[in-house]
């Protein structure tokens, strides 16, 4: 089993925090030492872990106004369109012209609403990455407990920085409990 | 610095001096928060359980049968006619929409003031909202009457090129709703991704492991996730709020521009979402006291969390009894005789008794809530909700029957009866909403386990066990010394 582990290679070096508190200072150590391919995993979101972790404010913001101003965009073409041009509906002997504006603010503010809401939601996925089920944290058994209340920090191998030794050292050094490797899917 | 703390002991921030009570009883962790929450969908389904379902589940098919009925003969087996066009239909759509007005607020409305006891509720609170909006959502397509015709209310050209009428208020209310709706679905499963994770973590049998898992779409709570994660919660909570405060107005536009007295007022707007603020609030409790007995939630759902929700109904029931009285005042004090006999006839003519149901109900009931050991009592918490829900059916009914059933021409004046088909969608609709709740805390975790572990004093990075202030200026009392 070791043997074979040996040659494979390792995914991902992982260590276990005991606290919320312990996983943010141990993310502060990581950046300082210039680690750029790792994550820490939480039960919560913890406060100010971007900050520890040397991350900016989430770009997501930007995506959803494309996407809001695209649904906005949609309410007035298909608004307009029929109401003005295609199919002119005289109600109540009232006007059909631009001026009519205020009526259609409604429907607008809708579609801004509903195509944003729909960016916010498909864009946190791609963004993310998801759905991925097939994951070689999933093989790290201890891992289950990472929805309950466990903290971990993982370092991956990708990172120019790793090495076999020195990165579990590390872990071991900041405060990680069985800090070990993991290793991807067969 | 130091100085100013000396010369002024108030200087002592108010939350040392005064320690907030904690938002989850009995210092619980992480891992019992957890047990207690997946471990509803993970124990074998209870007894009563069954029972209540087949309560629930057989009211809500012979609600399915009655809009069979509906479907196959006509409107005619309601009691809608002329004056009264929009009866029962109409009020069972604003009642359910109203309803889930609560769930957003506290999703929303609540994030964005940083009210963190929401975390407690926001779940079922919007499961609420879909389960009721669904409901309402059955009424406007059944009350067309010609059912195969309800895609005229989509935007697409029809066979004889005619577009909707998109200056409508009953197009905006198209639009309202179907958005409020689609939003809700996707800030409630955004929201349950996190803790689905935790059932699949947790999944025993097979069926269930495949089937969390797929639905948690591979979650693994890095923060690199939940960096993008809470972005957008923060972004879907900004949008429902504008959302939510105008879908009841919408609903409210369907009425308040018309020619009708009773109708044509502009305190419609903010009248209908306080309404359906206080409505759903009241749903709220309704549904979750029992829930929290059942299953032991107490540490999690506390007596400060109801006492909140009680204070919540207190003040909307208060500002929808302003608007009562104010329309009340309105139409005396305009001087427009039609305006002034649609609310004489409202409180005295026919269908008094439901005027005053409602005002009771509505404005009396809720003055319990004033008193702290009233919005401490499971028996009066609960019974101000029953009388609130039931009062805020009767606004709706008083609003649309009661205006329409006398307008301006006495020569057009009608009564309305509801038939047994009428009460019995209505009852139907109840079992639909009951039975798609029970079904929810069956399946699903009730309480945000998430959202739960991260107001929980230990979740903060900057916590240290064991020692009271991180302030050295400070000392056990809350005193500033030297």
């Amino acid at each position: 089993m070791t043997a074979a582990a040996a040659k494979r290679q390792p995914f991902a070096a992982i260590a276990e925090f005991a606290s919320a508190a312990e996983l943010y200072h141990a993310a502060e150590k990581v950046r300082d030492k210039g680690y750029r391919f790792w994550d820490v995993h939480s039960p919560f979101p913890i406060h100010g872990m971007n900050k520890a972790m040397g991350l900016g404010k989430s770009q997501l913001g930007y995506i959803i106004f494309c996407g809001g101003f695209t649904g906005f965009a949609t309410a007035v073409a298909l608004e307009f369109i029929p109401s003005s041009f295609l199919y002119p509906l005289i109600v109540h002997g009232k006007p059909v012209s631009f001026f009519t504006v205020p009526a259609f603010f409604p429907i607008m503010f809708e579609l801004t609403v509903l195509l944003s809401a729909f960016t916010a939601f498909f864009g946190v996925f791609v963004l993310n990455r998801q759905p991925r089920f097939n994951h070689p944290l999933f093989d790290y058994k201890a891992f289950e407990r990472v929805t309950r209340d466990a903290f971990f920090l993982v370092i991956e191998s990708v990172d120019p920085r790793f090495s076999e030794t020195g990165t579990v050292e590390l872990l071991t050094e900041i405060g990680g409990k069985a800090a070990t490797l993991i290793y991807e899917n067969d | 610095m130091a100085e100013t703390q000396v010369s002024a002991p108030n200087m002592v921030p108010f939350e040392e001096r005064m320690p907030r009570p904690p938002l989850v009883e009995n210092n619980r962790s992480m891992a019992w928060i957890t047990d207690l929450i997946a471990g509803i969908p993970e124990s074998k389904t209870p007894r009563w359980w069954f029972i209540a379902i087949a309560i629930t589940g057989s009211a809500a098919a012979f609600g399915v049968f009655c809009i069979l009925y509906l479907l196959f003969t006509g409107v005619g087996v309601w009691g809608n006619n002329i004056p009264v066009g929009w009866a029962f239909g109409i009020t069972n759509f604003v009642f359910w929409i109203g309803i889930g007005h609560a769930g957003t607020l506290i999703s929303a409305i609540l994030l964005l003031t940083r009210q963190k006891w929401r975390t407690a509720v926001n779940r079922s609170a919007e499961a609420m909202t879909l389960f009721a909006v669904m409901c309402a959502a059955i009424f406007p397509g059944i009350h067309v009457g010609r059912i195969w015709m309800a895609w005229f209310l989509a935007p697409v050209p029809n066979p004889n090129w005619i577009w909707p009428n998109f200056r409508s208020p009953l197009m905006w209310d198209v639009f309202a709703v179907s958005t409020y709706f689609t939003v809700s679905v996707l800030f409630w499963f955004l929201g349950l991704v996190p803790d689905l994770a935790t059932l699949r973590d947790r999944a025993r049998s097979q069926v269930g492991k495949v089937v969390y898992a797929i639905l948690a779409l591979g979650w693994r709570g890095g923060n690199r996730q939940w960096r993008h994660y809470e972005m957008a919660y923060l972004v879907l909570a900004g949008i429902s709020t504008p959302l939510v405060l105008s879908v009841h107005s919408t609903v409210s536009f369907d009425f308040a521009t018309s020619v009708l007295p009773g109708w044509h007022t502009t305190i419609f707007p903010p009248y209908f979402v306080a309404g359906a603020i206080f409505g759903g609030f009241a749903m709220v409790l309704t549904l979750l006291l029992p829930a929290r007995s059942i299953y032991k939630l107490h540490d999690v759902i506390t007596w400060n969390h109801i006492d909140v929700m009680c204070k919540i109904i207190l003040l909307t029931g208060s500002i929808v009894g302003y608007a009562y009285t104010m329309e009340f005042f309105v139409a005396y004090y305009g001087a427009n005789p039609y305006e002034r006999f649609a609310f004489i006839n409202r409180y005295f003519g026919p269908f008094w008794w439901a005027s005053w149901s409602m005002f009771t109900c509505n404005v009396i009931m809720p003055q319990l809530f004033w008193v702290r050991a009233f919005r401490r009592n499971l028996i009066t918490v609960f019974f101000v909700c029953m009388c609130v829900n039931a009062g805020m059916w009767f606004e709706r009914f008083v609003i649309f029957v009661i205006s329409l059933h006398r307008d301006f021409l006495p020569s057009s004046w009608g009564m309305y009866y509801p038939t047994w088909v009428d009460i019995w969608t209505f009852i139907g609709t109840i079992g639909i909403f009951v039975t798609l709740f029970l079904l929810f805390i069956r399946f699903l975790p009730m309480v945000a386990m998430s959202e739960v572990r991260s107001v929980l004093p230990e979740a903060d990075p900057h916590h240290e066990p064991d020692v009271p202030h991180t302030d050295p200026t400070i000392d056990e009392v809350g005193e500033a010394h030297a």
